[in-house]
């Protein structure tokens, strides 16, 4: 059973035994605009957490995406080199950055669930 | 330049409109304007290079020149800028620049004569300056008077014609940096054809308490968005066209940044404007660096401030990059040394600390679409 977590830089963390999916939130999507431009970590990289491994480029504005945890890179999501946009389309679906080999599992219970992430964004106003 | 955090931020005519429609708004020279609406920048931005735009840009400033007994604005106004416009005939435009004595560029501006008056349109963050630097200058010779209250709507795209020709039909034949006096909806307005797109439109200066009604009849064609900052800066940068305080500034004369074309033949010879001597020795023996094109390679974006570099050697840096959406990929512009600016230079832009490979080319990237009868 997969369990999704949230941070403050709004990304999502999707744990699967112990291996994360991390993404953008539906939030941070709408915030950035259209996405033209993602890099993706290299394989094999070893993240620390809240470490910049990947760039998130829109029309405005590059933005740095976080480890959200400490691990080692696993997959970088290659399609978005060709389809960028799917990170707007489908933020925690096709536009999905990378996936980590975590580190340290517990480390995820110091992400936020899902009611405390909602709560965190309305917070934003 | 004002300084965007001093007081309340000021709003033009439409912000009843932007809200309405679902702007998001940002603060950009002092001003609250519309970056995006709903549709998103790549949408706005293919909308104006397909059909047409409708861009609020009344945050410019707009001022008023009437010559005093005796006396000539345009030749006044040659006193504070390099361009030819005492050569103006009523109804011509023309894009000129004010320089300071180390001809350097204090802001970029659109001069217009209607015969009787010039017209100028300065950019927002440098307006009150200007404004300041006018009355310094050409108070004695002619009035000066800011019309910062008037609207100044921008119709581009290749569909901007057959729209406002429904309106005021006499603009369809007018000419690419050409004015008149047009009513639309009733109301007396100065029309010229430009704009900041490199595609065909207008510009509509109309009186404030109108600018809201002209605005939403002009939405109600069917070929007509309203279309933010954001694609403004985008269609901009695909035209190869300068934005103040990036791309030129006053550390950069008209002949590095490519605008000689601006400045008045005749002038280059004669000067009588701030940095006249610095700038006819550049243009003489050519200046030390130049702004040029840039073509990445691949798909990453080199934006302002990125580093240009040849061999590990840093030659210069970009001034204005991003996505193209009508290339589908990234450009940028920047300065770099005059003996490595020919076209076909390979570069490096330096992009997160690693090279991303380069070429310099020719601008625009897109190419323009003026209309010129």
């Amino acid at each position: 059973m997969a369990v999704t977590k949230y941070t403050e830089e709004h990304e999502w963390v999707r744990v699967e035994g112990d291996v994360a999916t991390v993404g953008i939130t539906q939030y941070a999507q709408e915030q950035l605009g259209d996405v033209v431009f993602v890099e993706v970590p290299a394989v094999g990289r070893k993240v620390a957490k809240g470490e910049a491994c990947a760039v998130v480029e829109s029309v405005k504005a590059a933005s740095d995406i976080y480890a959200p945890v400490a691990g080692e890179i696993v997959e970088g999501n290659a399609a978005l080199a060709d389809s960028p946009g799917d990170v707007n389309a489908e933020p925690t679906g096709k536009g999905w950055f990378f996936k980590l080999k975590l580190a340290d599992k517990a480390e995820v219970d110091g992400l936020m669930d899902e009611a405390a992430y909602e709560a965190f964004v309305k917070s934003l106003g | 330049m004002s300084d965007p955090a001093a007081g309340p931020l000021k709003r033009t005519p439409l912000y009843d409109l932007h809200r309405e429609l679902g702007a998001r708004l940002v603060p950009f020279a002092g001003y609250e304007m519309p970056v995006q609406y709903p549709t998103g920048i790549l949408a706005e931005h293919t909308q104006t290079r397909t059909a047409c735009g409708l861009f609020d840009v009344s945050h410019m400033g707009q001022v008023r020149l009437t010559a005093k007994a005796g006396h000539s604005a345009a030749k006044a106004m040659e006193t504070l800028v390099p361009g030819d416009i005492a050569g103006l005939q009523p109804g011509q435009q023309r894009y000129t620049q004010f320089t300071n004595d180390q001809g350097g560029i204090l802001d970029d501006l659109m001069v217009t004569s209607t015969g009787d008056h010039l017209l100028v349109v300065i950019n927002a963050a440098c307006k009150d300056a200007d404004l300041a630097h006018m009355q310094k200058h050409l108070s004695g010779m002619c009035e000066v008077e800011p019309m910062f209250s008037r609207g100044l709507l921008a119709l581009q795209g290749p569909q901007a014609s057959a729209v406002l020709s429904r309106l005021a039909p006499q603009v369809a034949t007018m000419k690419f940096m050409t004015g008149a006096y047009v009513v639309i909806d009733g109301a007396r307005c100065y029309v010229t054809r430009s704009g900041y797109t490199g595609g065909d439109g207008y510009e509509i200066s109309t009186p404030a308490d109108q600018t809201d009604a002209i605005a939403r009849k002009l939405l109600s064609n069917p070929e007509v968005k309203p279309i933010g900052l954001g694609a403004r800066d985008s269609l901009r940068l695909e035209a190869g066209l300068c934005l103040y305080g990036h791309d030129i500034d006053t550390t950069t004369t008209p002949v590095e940044a490519v605008l000689l074309w601006s400045v008045g033949k005749e002038r280059r010879v004669q000067g009588g404007f701030p940095g006249a001597s610095v700038i006819q020795k550049q243009i003489a023996e050519g200046s030390t660096r130049k702004r040029v094109g840039l073509l990445p390679d691949g798909k990453a974006i080199a934006r302002e401030g990125a580093e240009i570099a040849i061999g590990g050697k840093i030659v210069g840096t970009v001034t204005s990059g991003g996505f193209a959406p009508t290339l589908g990929r990234a450009i940028a512009m920047g300065y770099v040394e005059r003996a490595q600016s020919a076209n076909g230079t390979k570069v490096d832009l330096m992009v997160r600390g690693k090279p991303v490979p380069a070429e310099i080319v020719p601008m625009p990237f897109v190419k323009h679409a003026y209309y010129r009868g």
